[in-house]
């Protein structure tokens, strides 16, 4: 019998998505192991976040009513604290930017192995975790040989657990040790706007790192005017100063639904389909017939975009630059 | 002052690649500088270039002597000198166990005595993600994951940074050194290495370092985690390809975009 400890994430007075979706997690493994599935809530309006959590499968939601906002430092030595004080010997963090930012740190401080970005758990007698390499081409089977273990959560791979439960709720008094507390959040900053808000499009051709060079953008430039979409693309670009921070799709960038999403010499990182994977109709355009882009796509070209985008440009009546 | 790089050679498969047992053959494989190891040496060299103070950037790998090849761009472009650690301890396979690697990093970090150090946010070949915050932990540094941006003001030892989070949204943090920053794309743009430094990276040296020599042993990197199976993922959609020329496929493509009503 094993008992699972899973955090859940807040920023800016919002419980964000994953919370819900490590508690499917949670409850899935907690099931598995034949434990209990503790909650952990850590700083900013604990009591209304763990109303918001007391969700179906959750046994008991333990409040740590320290900061408003995520700090690493009081995150750490809480976590440690409650992973102890439960008794729990399965932790789950969301592997999300801010759990990357302090999961490490507890698997060192408890001495337990920690296993990242899983995207499927399984638990037989022992933690078994799916987890993907080389840009989601291979998938692969990762076994825990250790009574203890600590599995940050894919976001966006389970569903969330929306149905109401009836865990108890205890505050939980952590001895945070504020002379380890050091850095210090000063604020937040939101990437600037620009000229259009592809959230709010319709229909998006998106470029990719295939496009090889700056000069070739006039090409997919021209094949959205023609068609007339809105021109998105994948981080490399605007990482390159190519394309300003607007146009970004992805989990860092903008998050956008439109009817129609063509992806252009995009490989199909986690990253950039969280950003784009709520399209109606995904379209890829990829010479390589393994891109993981091809999982998620509705329709599927392999083939060149040097040779295809002229083409249809062509096709609508416009001319290829 | 002296700043670290962790550098790590990735290994990228061809588009059609075959998997044996546990990994991909390694004629299917090509290998480069990690990316985000990339904009860390840029960013660390920056540093160098524009404070008196430091005196080194020292870039570290754990990699076989493959690597050196790979791990010498990050000389081209700046780095003063590398550590490369390697032992057969390692040959069993990667080590995915973020602590784990981080046990030997931190025994060159205690050498080397850094103020900060700079790491990639992962390495793209196994995107564990962990390894700066690992080290961190591990050395007892203060850290910060996911940076953007990088300003370090020498006299205090504070350095200002923000952390892009999910959304666009940034976190703006501050660190007291000596820490680690694992470094995000877009930081900064990464040069090219000039043929000057691609000739003097030659004679700047790469040194070699077994456990032994760091005062580890095979335990270091023992870990309970393991792969015990690797397959290619069967694709859930049922995507509809569109075969034939590339103006067939425009064609195709055209007739979806007209029936969704987007274009016509
Ligand atoms: C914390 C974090 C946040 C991130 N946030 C984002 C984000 O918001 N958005 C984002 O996009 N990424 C993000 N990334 C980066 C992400 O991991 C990938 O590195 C990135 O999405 C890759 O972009 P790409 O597909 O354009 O490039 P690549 O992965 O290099 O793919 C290029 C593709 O083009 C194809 N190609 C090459 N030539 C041609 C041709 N002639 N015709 C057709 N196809 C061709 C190739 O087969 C390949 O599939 C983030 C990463 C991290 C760690
Ligand atoms: N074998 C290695 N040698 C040197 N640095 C590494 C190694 N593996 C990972 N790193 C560093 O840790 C970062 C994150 O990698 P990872 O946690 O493996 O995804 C990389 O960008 C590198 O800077």
């Amino acid at each position: 019998m094993s008992d699972v400890l899973a955090i859940t994430e807040h920023r800016q007075g919002e419980l964000r998505d994953v919370s819900h979706e490590v508690v499917t997690a949670g409850s899935e493994l907690a099931e598995a192991a034949g434990g209990d599935l503790h909650l952990g809530v850590i700083g900013g309006d604990v009591d209304a976040f763990a109303d918001a959590v007391n969700l179906e499968g959750v046994d008991t939601i333990h409040t740590v009513d320290e900061g408003e906002e995520f700090n690493h430092d009081i995150y750490t030595q809480a976590v440690e604290q409650l992973f102890d004080a439960t008794g729990a010997s399965l932790l789950l963090i969301p592997h999300t930017v801010n759990g990357m930012d302090y999961a490490p740190a507890v698997a060192g401080k408890l001495d337990v192995p920690v296993v990242t970005d899983a995207i499927e758990l399984g638990y037989n007698g022992g933690l078994e975790v799916t987890r993907e390499m080389y840009g989601s081409k291979v998938e692969t089977t990762v076994d825990v040989d250790s009574d203890e273990a600590i599995v940050t959560t894919r976001p966006a791979e389970w569903t969330p657990t929306e149905a109401d439960g009836d865990a108890s709720v205890e505050a939980f008094d952590a001895d945070i040790d504020e002379s380890a507390v050091g850095s210090t959040v000063t604020g937040f900053e939101e990437a600037a706007g620009g000229d259009v808000d592809l959230s709010e499009s319709e229909f998006i051709v998106s470029i990719g790192r295939g496009i090889e060079e700056e000069e070739n953008l006039e090409l997919v430039e021209a094949l959205a005017e023609t068609v007339g979409a809105d021109l998105g693309s994948s981080r490399p670009l605007v990482d390159n100063g190519w394309l300003p921070k607007n146009r970004q799709v992805g989990q860092s960038g903008k998050v956008v639904t439109p009817d129609v999403y063509i992806a252009i010499g995009i490989s199909g990182a986690v990253q950039h389909v969280a950003g784009m994977k709520g399209a109606d109709t995904i379209i890829a355009v990829n010479t390589d017939p393994s891109a993981p882009i091809f999982d998620i796509a509705d329709y599927g070209a392999v083939g060149d975009l040097f040779d295809v985008v002229p083409a249809l440009i062509e096709e609508f009546g416009g001319e290829a630059p | 002052m002296k700043v670290l790089v962790t550098v790590k050679e990735v290994a990228e498969p061809e588009d059609d690649f075959q998997i044996s047992g546990l990994e991909i053959d390694e004629k299917f494989l090509e290998y480069d500088l990690n990316e985000w190891d990339d904009y860390a040496v840029e960013e660390a060299v920056q540093l160098k270039e524009e404070n008196d103070e430091v005196e080194e950037v020292v870039a570290v790998t754990i990699g076989p002597e493959r690597s050196e090849e790979t791990i010498r761009m990050a000389l081209a472009k700046g780095a003063d000198r590398a550590v490369r650690v390697w032992d057969d301890a390692f040959e069993a396979g990667e080590v995915l166990d973020p602590n784990a690697k981080a046990r030997v990093l931190a025994a060159v970090a205690e050498e080397e005595d850094p103020d900060l150090i700079f790491t990639g946010v992962q390495a793209d070949d196994d995107s564990i993600g962990g390894t700066g915050v690992a080290l961190a932990d591990e050395l007892g540094f203060q850290w910060a994951a996911v940076v953007n941006a990088f300003e370090y003001d020498i006299d205090s030892g504070v350095a200002n940074v923000h952390r892009e989070l999910e959304g666009g949204v940034e976190e703006v943090t501050e660190v007291e050194a000596p820490a680690v920053f694992t470094i995000q794309t877009g930081i900064n743009e990464p040069r090219y290495a000039s043929l000057r430094g691609i000739r003097q990276a030659q004679s700047k040296e790469i040194a070699p370092k077994t456990l032994g020599d760091l005062g580890l042993d095979d335990s270091a990197i023992e870990t309970p985690v393991g792969i015990t199976d690797m397959y290619e993922p069967e694709t859930e959609a049922d995507t509809e390809y569109i075969e034939g020329s590339a103006d067939e496929m425009a064609e195709g493509i055209a007739e979806i975009l007209r029936k969704k009503g987007v274009a016509e």
